[in-house]
């Protein structure tokens, strides 16, 4: 193995070894999730005149567990080793910028799309959506993923504590996950709310997600992909420069 | 070529945010090289800057101003090159609680490029005590096995430029000989060493050259003979109960009840000892033995102060 596939390997293998709380879990959070929302809400509401609400939530829920996980990954695996200062076995070594930043996305996309998968499998049980154009799906899993694990690299850099990273987590990841339409089409919403949602790129994640699932969505999966992928760019070129610099890890 | 050179290195640290503190100078143009097979001692006080030059060496930290290369490569540009070449033995106890030992020695090699390394890891291990401790997860290990899968760590790689940075601060006198014995062996095939370390006696015993820091600065650099000679050669060393007279207490190095003074010459002994007589004092355990690097170093630190 190269020293980035080393890396790689060894993110996804600490992630695995503790795979109780970083796969089981948010799966029994997702069907949590599925059983109430599903339950309370399923007679009620029906999305695009045909979608039962259940069948709807599910890709939502895939996607939200993809991207909490991904984000979760790379910034908890950069605060602790962080915290703990056995990240200075990684700053003695030979690799580049370029190899932490696929090491840490490569693996969060790794497990975000575990933990996608498992979501998925479970919840299937409560309704099957159907699969309308599945390579969607797998380009919105992939490029979403990517990019939550880039701001995970990117919040991992800048906490010093694992209070600002719970901040980063709670008042950024949480809100832009759940006002992205999770739950609901933006089409329920009041107009000015739609216009709001339409600043949220998180938005353009699960919708395009979806559109791969329903064949329908709030807005064209293109457009989704422009934004996403422009997102992704973004982010991900503030990541690359924060570990070429080594910002808040190099003195 | 020198293993590593260090040119015109100065670091400064900004003043702390929000306070009214004034910028810290680490280090201030410090210059020298260390030639390839030496076994090179680092000294200094607490703050005098050693971890920072050693830091700023492997690539954890950035000079302000100057360069260091090791082996010819410039540990910023040319940093892929220059690391593949140090081994470095980090101050901190820090491990990664995630792995047992073997996978520790096996993803640090891999992170080096270095393939299929299990027969040279086998031999760390061996060679540092530690194999019945290939398994064992790092955080089961005590402190001293710690520092042993450290070392391992930063050898893992074959480096031909090993650097310790207080190696055997809070290790039991069994793993210093381990480790000593070690690090002498391969000195002996070749390997450079870079040593910073506070128990004076083992730079003597060990280093073949030292540089002294102190306040960032490069105060000695001299080869441990030469350093050695150039000390007032001898040191009265008695045990006394009662305050010694100013004339004394001046030049004196006193710890507890021991007193010791340098003496050049049978001459200034006898004045020493007169000196305590006149004062009605007695002295007991009355010796005379030669200067160390101990006697050196405070020589060093006070002539400059």
């Amino acid at each position: 193995m190269t020293g980035w596939q080393t890396l790689f390997y060894k993110e996804i293998l600490r992630f695995w070894k503790v795979s109780f709380q970083t796969v089981a879990a948010p799966v029994l959070t997702a069907v949590l999730y599925m059983m109430i929302f599903g339950h309370v809400l399923e007679d009620h509401v029906k999305v695009y005149g045909t979608v039962s609400y259940t069948a709807f939530l599910v890709p939502g829920l895939v996607m939200m567990s993809v991207l909490q996980n991904a984000f979760a990954n790379s910034s908890s695996s950069l605060v602790q080793s962080k915290i703990m200062g056995n990240v200075v076995f990684l700053l003695l070594t030979p690799l580049s910028h370029w190899s932490w930043f696929f090491a840490y996305v490569g693996s969060s996309v790794a497990r975000g799309l575990l933990v996608g998968a498992g979501v998925f499998i479970a919840t299937a049980f409560f309704a099957t959506p159907s699969f309308v154009a599945p390579w969607w799906i797998l380009v919105f899993a992939v490029l979403g993923a990517a990019m939550l694990g880039a701001l995970g690299l990117i919040a991992g850099l800048w906490a010093e504590k694992f209070d600002q990273m719970a901040a980063f987590q709670n008042f950024i990841i949480m809100p832009m996950t759940f006002l992205s339409g999770v739950f609901y089409s933006i089409h329920s919403l009041p107009p000015f709310w739609q216009s709001v949602s339409h600043l949220n790129p998180f938005f353009y994640m699960i919708d395009g997600f979806r559109h791969g699932f329903f064949g329908v969505s709030d807005v064209s999966p293109w457009l989704s992909l422009g934004i996403v992928g422009a997102a992704l760019l973004f982010v991900s070129a503030i990541a690359v420069h924060l570990l070429r610099i080594g910002y808040k890890i190099r003195g | 070529m020198p293993a590593i050179s260090f040119q015109s290195v100065s670091k400064t640290f900004p003043a702390a945010r929000g306070g009214s503190g004034q910028p810290l100078k680490a280090l201030d143009n410090v210059s020298f090289d260390i030639e390839e097979g030496e076994f090179f001692g680092l000294l200094g006080p607490n703050g005098a800057g050693k971890t920072t030059l050693i830091s700023i060496l492997a690539g954890l930290a950035r000079a302000t101003s100057g360069r260091v290369l090791v082996q010819g490569h410039d540990v910023q540009t040319d940093y892929a090159q220059s690391r593949r070449r140090l081994g470095v033995v980090p101050q901190e106890l820090v491990f990664d609680p995630f792995f047992n030992v073997r996978e520790a020695l096996r993803f640090q090699s891999g992170y080096f490029g270095v393939k299929h390394n299990d027969a040279w890891i086998d031999e760390l291990l061996d060679s540092l005590g530690l194999a019945d401790k290939a398994n064992a997860n790092m955080r089961q290990l005590s402190g001293g096995m710690k520092r042993r899968v450290l070392v391992a760590q930063a050898l893992v790689h074959k480096p031909p430029v090993i650097v310790l940075d207080e190696p055997t601060a809070g290790v039991d006198v069994e793993l210093r000989q381990t480790l000593w014995q070690f690090i002498a062996k391969l000195n002996k095939q070749g390997h450079t060493v870079l040593l910073t370390t506070h128990y004076l006696e083992e730079a003597e015993a060990l280093c073949g050259r030292i540089a002294m820091l102190k306040q960032g600065r490069v105060v000695a650099l001299a080869t441990m003979a030469d350093l050695l000679k150039s000390a007032s050669s001898n040191v009265l060393r008695f045990k006394i109960d009662s305050e010694l007279p100013p004339f004394l207490a001046g030049k004196a190095r006193i710890t507890g009840r021991i007193v010791q003074l340098p003496a050049h010459n049978a001459h200034e002994v006898e004045q020493y000892l007169a000196a305590i007589r006149e004062a009605g004092l007695h002295a007991e355990d009355i010796e005379v033995r030669k200067a160390d690097l101990e006697d050196v170093f405070l020589d060093v630190m006070g002539a400059n102060a």
